[in-house]
């Protein structure tokens, strides 16, 4: 694969591979939560993590974080082994990990100062992530009268507290009102302009869409797809393009000349749909062989939610109600299931 | 080091561990307070008062057994004496001897410092080691339950150095506690003796015997604390389950202590844990069985007897505390944190 040193080139912040857990209790028997994910999220980018609840999203970020243990694969966060490297790594990573719960009898400014405290991080940090997050005003107040909203912000502030390289959220748009959504889209812009690296898992797609330069999709504990939004939205749009020419009378031509190329082509009035080509240059260099010149080549355009709801198969269907484990299910035998896909690299 | 004095700031702002440590220290200046104003120093008046109040009551009694009999002789010498009412001889009527009457009994509570102040060392005791354990108990527990130390866990990713700083941090304070109440205790009673009895007879060997049972309740409220932590990380929850497991320990001994005696097993006690932690304050607990007949060279009936000392009693706590406290690195080392 080429992609492989093209991969490895670019830094990566964080990588996981093949990594499983499998939940036991006493009572329930087991249960496999992750079976053999992969995701890798390079330096300086807002990464989404997609899924479906119960997907194994949460799972994943703890174990990354080293709260919980898992039962095989390997991760990597800014180059170095974890869990064996944790310790040293963990003053680079800022993370909240699904509604966090905080002492609800401390104010929020005694909760970040406590954990400025223990991280070494200057106390004088701790207003400045709050004004940040707007709670300047309530900050001595207790935790207990907070709003889930406003709770939610203080989760964020404490991911940010310690500046960290790579930092980790867990549906941070949870409970907040849309200027809170907002805000938070401009915050996490802002914060990978300054060359932190996010990693922000959301069911919002219309959100991660926005904010997201490339995602991973995980469905019942694999990875389904990931790569870049726009590449991902392409590779499941069936990689269809419409392609207009500087002369509508050359449409037919260039349907003719597309076909004997491999591609599959729905001529239009004043375009052509073209489909199952590899990449869109394939087009423009097929047709100005034959001196034709494209005036627009576009991929068909269609939003995440709707690749999420095909890849992991979650869509509804009127007269069923989907149960929670009744994901996509990829076929364990063939492998890395994202290869058929094109993954990251293409 | 700044983990150590962030959870001791931690430790400090919590509300429950303040209030409870003050309501402590409340009971034991109650207790202090009590102490001083029942006691009263004994000099020639008290003695003088207690005197005379031995007389009187001497003096009624005379009165009273002159009047019945009196009264008994008139019966008899009018025959309508009811049968039971009288004896038959009524010269048999005699007041009790004078030293039946002691001014020694009518003397104040007074406090005699070398006698009683090892025992008030176990009130202080019992009452921070029980501060110990529940304070030691909350502050661990509604962190973990609460979530904050996962939280924590995200800052400082090494399980087992952040579980064994939080409870160094408690240990040290208990410490503080104790010693400040240790000083403070001894330096009240120290008064009440000089104010409200006596110090006599307080050698350096006396010294050193309370300061003696002074640091075996120090170690004993620290292996309160210690225990509370260690169960209520185990268990990862508040002292609200705590109080159960306290509730069950009570109950349990109980029962427990029901059984043995209807399977009539000598020496109940040596079962019950309360008899431990006197044997550890008094350095030795006699348990007698009054049931086993040991005749002694005068022909009386002596109890068989066995001494728990000190030193079994340390064995259990070594044991209670290697248990929870490794249970609890263990569990901590091991479980999932979600
Ligand atoms: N502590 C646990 N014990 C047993 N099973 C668990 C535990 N935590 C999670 N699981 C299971 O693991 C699977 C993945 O859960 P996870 O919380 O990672 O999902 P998620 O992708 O974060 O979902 P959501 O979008 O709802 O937050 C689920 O089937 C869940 O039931
Ligand atoms: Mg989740």
């Amino acid at each position: 694969m080429p992609d492989v040193t093209r991969e490895a080139e670019m830094a990566a912040v964080l990588e996981i591979e093949g990594l499983r857990k499998t939940y036991r209790s006493r009572r329930r028997g087991t249960r496999q939560a992750l079976d053999g994910f992969d995701m890798r999220v390079e330096a300086g980018q807002v990464h989404g993590f997609l899924g479906p609840n119960g997907s194994g999203k949460t799972t994943t970020l703890r174990t990354l974080l080293g709260l919980i243990r898992p039962n095989g694969g390997r991760m990597a966060i800014l180059g170095q082994e974890v869990p064996a490297a944790l310790p040293s790594v963990a003053g680079q990573v800022g993370a909240i990990v699904e509604s966090p719960q905080f002492f609800p009898h401390f104010s929020a400014r005694d909760t970040l100062s406590l954990l400025a405290g223990a991280g070494g991080v200057p106390q004088t940090r701790v207003m400045e992530v709050l004004e940040l997050v707007g709670l300047r005003e309530r900050a001595k107040d207790r935790v207990k009268t907070y709003s889930l909203g406003m709770k939610q912000r203080l989760a964020v502030a404490s991911a940010l507290l310690k500046n960290p390289k790579l930092l980790i959220l867990d549906e941070p748009a949870n409970g907040l009102d849309p200027g809170g959504i907002r805000e938070m889209r401009s915050l996490m812009r802002d914060l990978a302009a300054s060359g932190m690296t996010v990693v922000v898992s959301s069911h919002i797609l219309g959100e991660v869409q926005l904010i997201c330069d490339s995602v991973t999709i995980i469905s019942l504990g694999r990875r389904v797809a990931a790569g870049p939004v726009a590449e991902v939205l392409a590779e499941h749009s069936g990689n269809g393009l419409r392609v207009r020419l500087e002369a509508v009378t050359d449409l037919p031509h260039a349907a003719d000349l597309l076909t004997r190329a491999g591609a599959r082509v729905t001529p239009h009035d004043d375009h052509l749909l073209v489909y199952d080509v590899d990449k869109p240059a394939t087009v423009t260099r097929t047709l100005a062989a034959a001196n034709l010149y494209v005036s627009e080549l576009a991929t068909l355009t269609v939003d995440l939610e709707s690749v999420f709801l095909e890849l992991t198969a979650t869509a509804p269907v009127p007269g069923q109600h989907r149960q929670v484990d009744q994901s996509v299910v990829v076929d364990g035998s063939s492998g890395d299931p994202t290869t058929s896909n094109g993954g990251w690299g293409v | 080091m700044n983990l150590y004095t962030t959870e001791l700031r931690r430790l400090g702002k919590r509300r429950f561990v303040r209030y409870l440590t003050l309501a402590g220290l409340l009971v034991l200046v109650a207790v202090a307070v009590g102490m001083f104003l029942t006691n009263q120093k004994i000099g020639p008046a008290q003695v003088a008062e207690a005197e005379r109040v031995a007389e009187r009551d001497y003096q009624q009694n005379v009165a009273m057994t002159q009047q019945f009999r009196a009264e008994c002789e008139r019966a008899k010498v009018a025959g309508d004496a009811p049968r039971d009412r009288f004896p038959e001889d009524c010269s048999s009527i005699t007041p009790p001897p004078r030293d039946a009457f002691q001014a020694e009994w009518h003397l104040p509570a007074t406090f005699e410092f070398r006698e009683e102040f090892a025992e008030t060392l176990i009130t202080v005791t019992a009452v921070l080691a029980l501060v110990a354990f529940v304070g030691g108990a909350s502050f661990v527990g509604a962190e973990w339950s609460t979530g904050g130390m996962m939280n924590l866990l995200l800052w400082r990713p090494q399980r087992i150095r952040v579980l064994l700083t939080k409870l160094g941090a408690l240990l040290s304070a208990l410490f503080g506690v104790t010693v400040l109440a240790g000083v403070l205790w001894t330096a009240a009673f120290w008064a009440t003796g000089s104010l409200r009895g006596s110090t006599a007879g307080m050698t350096a060997g006396a010294w050193q015997s309370f300061g003696l049972t002074g640091l075996r309740g120090l170690a004993l409220v620290l292996l309160a604390g210690a225990l509370g932590f260690g169960l209520a990380s185990l268990g990862r929850h508040t002292a609200l389950a705590l109080g159960g497991v306290l509730g069950v320990m009570v109950v349990g001994q109980f029962g427990l202590g029901v059984v043995l005696a209807m399977a009539q097993v000598r020496f109940i006690e040596s079962w019950l844990l309360p008899t431990y932690l006197l044997a550890w304050m008094n350095k030795k607990v006699t348990l007698q069985d009054w049931a086993a007949c040991q005749a002694s060279y005068t022909g009386e009936c002596e109890p068989l007897t066995r001494d728990i000392t000190w030193q079994s009693s340390s064995v259990l706590f070594a044991v209670s505390l290697v248990v929870v406290l490794g249970g609890a690195i263990w569990s901590m080392r091991r479980r999932d944190i979600t």
